[in-house]
Formats: C-alpha cells, sequence, structure tokens
C-alpha cells in the first residue's frame, strides 16, 4: 500500500475531512495503492462502500463501542497494526483536532517522522519521497519537508485545502475488518460528557462570509460590518489582529492560527491579507476586497478589488444592497 | 502536585525578517518573545496550582542561552523555577527529536504529576511536540482544552473540537495543551520581575540527560526541510479606485453586481 488516509467519523458518518485526504492520496498514488483507515464505534455498511467509490481500494475498519470517541492510546494501537499488516510508505490525516493529536501521539511512538498541517504534497522525482509543504513562521514562508529514512512518512493535511474526492461508478473498494483488540482500552482518559454542536451554525461551513480587518480602527465601526453580513446573509470573520484587540473573539478568526474557510464568496473589509490571513482563505471561490492600500497583499487574489477606505465604502454599499435587493 | 510548563522561545512573527537570498529568518536577540501561547499554559498550570495547595510550578524549555530571557518572564508572571536545556547537539532538531529532548528532561527534573503546553508555538506551529512527549512517557493526554480542574478523582478538562464539546478525566501522570480560552495571564509585577532578574537558571546539557547525540538535533530529526521559499500569489482580478463620489459609486456597483452574479450562481 502506497497512501493510507485515516477517516474520522463523527455520528456514524465519515465526515468530509477523510475524502479530502482521498484526494491527496489519488494524487500521490495509483488505483489499488490507497487505503483508509476507519477506527470508530461503528458505522453503516454504505459508508464504508462510499469510501471506496470514492478512492479507497482497501478499508480497514475498526469498530467498538470504546471507539466511538477518539482517545490516543486506542486509536494509536489501531494505526500501529494496521501499518505492521498493509505497510503503507505514507499515512495521510486531517490537521482537525483529532489528527493533530492522534498522528504525533502515533509518531513518536512509530519513531517517525510527521509534518503538520500541510497545504500541497507531491512524489519527489528520483527517490520517490513525499514532498511535504506548509506554512511556517506564521505563514511568512513556506517550507517542503521530507521524511528521508522513516516509515511511514506521516503528514496532517490542512482541513478544506482541497475539494473532497467524489465517488465514481464502478469504483469499490476491499473492506477488511479487523478486530480492536480489548487490551487497546487501557487509556488514560475516562468519558464524563459529550455535546455536539450544530455544525451549521460554523463560520467554517458558511457560503458567504465578511471578514474584518484592522482597516475597521475601532470596534465601533463593526456596526456597518455586521449590517453588511446581515444584507449578504454572512458569516463574520475575522483577521488576528482584530481578534488579538478583542473586538471580536477568537471563534471568529480566520487564519493559520484560526479556522480556514472556504466561502462562495468572502468579502475582505479592511483586510491587508497577510500570509497567515490568506492561508485561511485562499480556496474561497470568489473574493471581493475593500482596502485602502493598492498595494495590499489581499488583491493579489481579490476578484474584484477596492482600492478605498471601507469606512466610505461599506456604508455606501449597504445602502446600495438595500436598495438594490439584487441579492 | 508537581507541575510542569513547556515553553519556547520564538521569534516576534509580527515582526520577523526573512533573509531573501538565504531564505531564513533573521534573528535578532531583542525579536525573540515568549511564544505567546505558552502564557495560557502557565495560567493553567497556576489555577491548577491555586486549586491544589503545595503545587510547584517548574518551567523548561529547549533552547539557545538566550532562551533564558523567555523563562524569566515566565518566573516574574509565577512560574516557580526553570530549566534551560541548552546544548548544540540540540540544534536543528524537529519535533520528534525536540520531544525526546523535553521528555529526557522531565524525567530528570521530575517526576511530574501534570506537564502543560500551549497549543503549538506561533514559529513552528505544529503543535505536534506535546502530544509526542506524552507518547514518549506514556502520559494521559488531551489536546486543545479550553478549561482544567482537579478534585478528589483527579483532572477535569473540557474541550471543544469541531464536532461538539467534551468533558474528560485524566489519570495523572498527564500531558495537557491548552488553548486561549484560558485566559489572559495579566503582566507580571514589578517585585515578580525583580525576583525573577535575580533566579539561577540551571543549565542542562544533552550528556547531563544521558542522551545519545545521535538521537537528538538534526542527526536525531526524522525530518529534514529541503526547500524554503516565499507563497507567490497571482493577480487575477479587478481593481477599482475611490477618489471621489462618482468612483465611489462605480466601486460599489461594481461589488454589488458581483455579488449578485454570485448568488445567482
Amino acid at each position: 500500500m502506497k497512501v493510507c488516509v485515516l477517516a474520522e467519523v463523527a455520528h456514524h458518518r465519515i465526515l468530509p475531512v477523510t475524502y479530502e485526504l482521498l484526494t491527496r492520496a489519488l494524487g500521490l498514488a495509483s488505483p489499488g495503492e490507497i487505503g483508509a483507515l476507519v477506527v470508530s464505534g461503528g458505522v453503516p455498511e454504505e459508508e464504508y462502500e462510499k469510501l471506496g467509490a470514492a478512492g479507497a481500494d482497501e478499508i480497514i475498519a475498526y469498530e467498538a463501542p470504546w471507539l466511538e470517541r477518539f482517545r490516543p492510546e486506542p486509536y494509536t494501537a489501531a494505526l500501529q497494526a494496521m501499518v505492521a499488516e498493509f505497510k503503507p510508505e505514507i499515512v495521510l490525516g486531517g490537521a482537525t483536532s483529532t489528527g493533530r493529536t492522534w498522528l504525533p501521539y502515533a509518531a513518536m511512538k512509530m519513531h517517525t517522522g510527521l509534518t503538520a498541517d500541510c497545504t500541497e504534497l507531491s512524489i519527489e522525482e528520483g527517490s520517490g519521497l513525499l514532498l511535504q509543504t506548509r506554512p511556517a513562521i506564521g505563514g511568512n514562508i513556506m517550507a517542503t519537508i521530507k521524511t528521508p529514512h522513516h516509515r511511514p512518512q506521516m503528514a496532517t493535511i490542512r482541513p478544506r485545502s482541497t475539494r473532497p474526492a467524489t465517488p465514481q461508478a464502478g469504483r469499490r473498494g476491499r473492506l477488511h475488518r479487523r478486530e480492536a483488540l480489548p487490551a487497546w482500552q487501557q487509556s488514560g482518559l475516562t468519558e464524563l460528557s459529550f455535546t455536539p454542536i450544530d455544525e451549521t451554525q460554523e463560520l467554517s461551513s458558511a457560503e458567504r462570509v465578511v471578514v474584518v480587518g484592522r482597516g475597521i480602527k475601532k470596534p465601533e465601526n463593526l456596526g456597518m460590518v455586521r449590517e453588511l453580513a446581515q444584507l449578504l446573509g454572512a458569516a463574520i470573520g475575522a483577521t488576528r489582529e482584530v481578534v488579538d484587540r478583542g473586538w471580536l473573539p477568537y471563534s471568529c478568526q480566520i487564519g493559520l492560527s484560526g479556522r480556514t474557510i472556504t466561502p462562495e464568496l468572502y468579502v475582505g473589509v479592511g483586510v491587508s491579507g497577510a500570509i497567515q490571513h490568506l492561508a485561511g482563505m485562499q480556496t474561497s471561490k470568489r473574493i471581493v476586497a475593500v482596502n485602502t492600500d493598492s498595494e495590499a497583499q489581499i488583491f493579489s487574489l481579490a476578484d474584484v478589488g477596492i482600492v478605498g477606505d471601507l469606512l466610505e465604502v461599506v456604508p455606501a454599499l449597504n445602502a446600495r444592497l438595500r436598495a438594490g435587493g439584487a441579492l | 502536585m508537581r507541575l510542569a510548563v513547556l515553553i519556547k522561545q520564538v521569534p516576534d512573527t509580527r515582526s520577523v525578517q526573512m533573509d531573501e537570498t538565504t531564505g531564513t529568518v533573521v534573528r535578532k536577540s531583542s525579536d525573540a518573545i515568549l511564544n505567546p501561547l505558552d502564557a495560557y499554559a502557565l495560567r493553567a498550570a497556576l489555577l491548577v496550582k491555586d486549586a491544589a495547595p503545595g503545587s510547584t510550578v517548574t518551567a523548561l524549555s529547549m533552547g539557545p542561552a538566550s532562551a533564558e530571557k523567555a523563562l524569566r518572564e515566565v518566573l516574574a508572571l509565577g512560574a516557580d523555577d526553570a530549566v534551560l536545556v541548552c546544548d548544540r547537539a540540540c540544534a536543528g532538531s524537529d519535533t520528534w527529536a525536540t520531544a525526546v529532548v523535553l521528555s529526557a528532561a522531565l524525567q530528570k527534573h521530575g517526576p511530574f504529576d501534570l506537564v502543560v503546553t500551549g497549543e503549538r508555538a506561533t514559529d513552528g506551529d505544529t503543535g505536534q511536540v506535546g502530544p509526542e512527549v506524552a507518547a514518549r512517557l506514556n502520559l494521559s493526554l488531551a489536546t486543545f482544552v479550553d478549561e482544567v480542574s482537579v478534585n478528589e478523582e483527579g483532572l477535569e478538562v473540557e474541550r471543544k473540537v469541531e464536532t461538539g464539546l467534551e468533558r474528560w478525566r485524566l489519570r495523572l501522570p498527564a500531558l495537557i495543551s491548552v488553548t486561549k480560552a484560558i485566559g489572559e495571564i495579566g503582566l507580571p509585577t514589578l517585585a515578580g520581575k525583580m525576583a525573577a532578574r535575580r533566579r539561577e537558571i540551571p543549565i542542562t546539557t544533552a550528556a547531563d540527560l544521558g542522551l545519545d547525540p545521535a538521537t537528538i538535533g538534526l542527526k536525531g530529526s526524522p525530518t529534514r526541510v529541503v526547500k524554503i521559499f516565499y507563497p507567490t500569489l497571482a493577480r487575477k482580478g479587478r481593481q477599482y479606485r475611490v477618489v471621489d463620489e462618482a468612483s465611489l459609486a462605480d466601486s460599489v456597483e461594481a461589488m454589488a453586481k458581483y455579488m449578485a452574479e454570485v448568488s445567482a450562481v
């Protein structure tokens, strides 16, 4: 097996991030060389079938009630058992709260290298090694990293940095059910409670997002941005500077140290476009930006860029949207 | 309880300067700061210390001699003592090798009941060292912790993940990484600063830790950086410039039209 992706499961469904990992795997390996490890409290058969149709040739499934929620020790035991049996050269996980805990825990246990939060992957010509590219130093630079001698080569991949793989007619995977050993239940963690979050409320899945940057100057000016968001039916996001000043909560932060978004429409007002912010929004489909500085980085990504003061432009735009009803 | 906080000194990414020819970060010691997310780790440790009287908090860092500055800052903020692992043999360590060094230091200066880390360091941005240390030392592990408390039964943590809000009980010894939700630590007092300035910070070497130089530093690191480059972005859009009433109206019209197109798609 060349590449194995680590599936994530919630509410008995395989999460979209898994299909994004499959897109990556399909870019690195040929059909027949791709695996998916599914550790869960149990998922319906058709979830495995869908995974196979989307590109997983071998599906390795561990199911047990005590695997319902991620815990480092049992999940790592399952991963190690899979690696011992299927010997993947490459293991990919999502750079999610689970992936960013599971993979480093497992990398230490397996004595191998791990690269965090990659945004690009490729195979090096000649050596066949995995080249892992990621932003570093607050997104000011990109670094390409490889693991020359240790196996498997492991990476976590930024969620939403690529589109999820879709099921192909006629494509099927082989399901390998494996037993989760009772000894794996040994864990330092005991679950006390779990409260699901309604994902539709999440900024990360909003179709339209208005993001406010330092150009807002003071929190009193946020009202006009809220109105714009309301007129567009958009969620509100913010750059790190705005969150650091305490003008909007951390849950709004877009960028390397916040959330990654891929909305249909991104509207940045007073956002200069620091690389660390761009890392969290550059896969947005359509980008509109307002900034006073014509050299602002955000304009290099914008489909429509307005060089002007947001304090002037936003109220005018709000008036136009209210009057026009074009949306 | 004996508590440890893992600390890193980082370049200030807000004022970071790159050497255009070598593609490396220009490091001036004046630009080096305490990793801002480590302040939350210290705050979490101090909260636990308050709840479990008699506890001590030890700050531990691996880095160059100048990293002593970050440790003094942590001492000024309330840590009881500090240890710096400083050795050329550690230079170039990736997260795996760093975790090996810090694990050895935790064992030598411990045993600790609880190790607290920040969510990640703002330079490497990996957040991997904490989980790797937990794996190395077989500590119970909870990452992205928003809330921590101690009671007779042990440690309880709350973590908000993508799918929901989890509460866990952790068996000790444990390692937790905490988020900004832990809350701000505030500023050091003048007295705290003065006292921290006079403190002796012991230096530990790789040999003190009994580490084989081949297992740490660049040599012991499974990963290699092969290339560093600047992100390139392609200009593709239309740009409008607001200089007067008329151009403001034109700009607004262009935006409104474009947004309307989007919603029609």
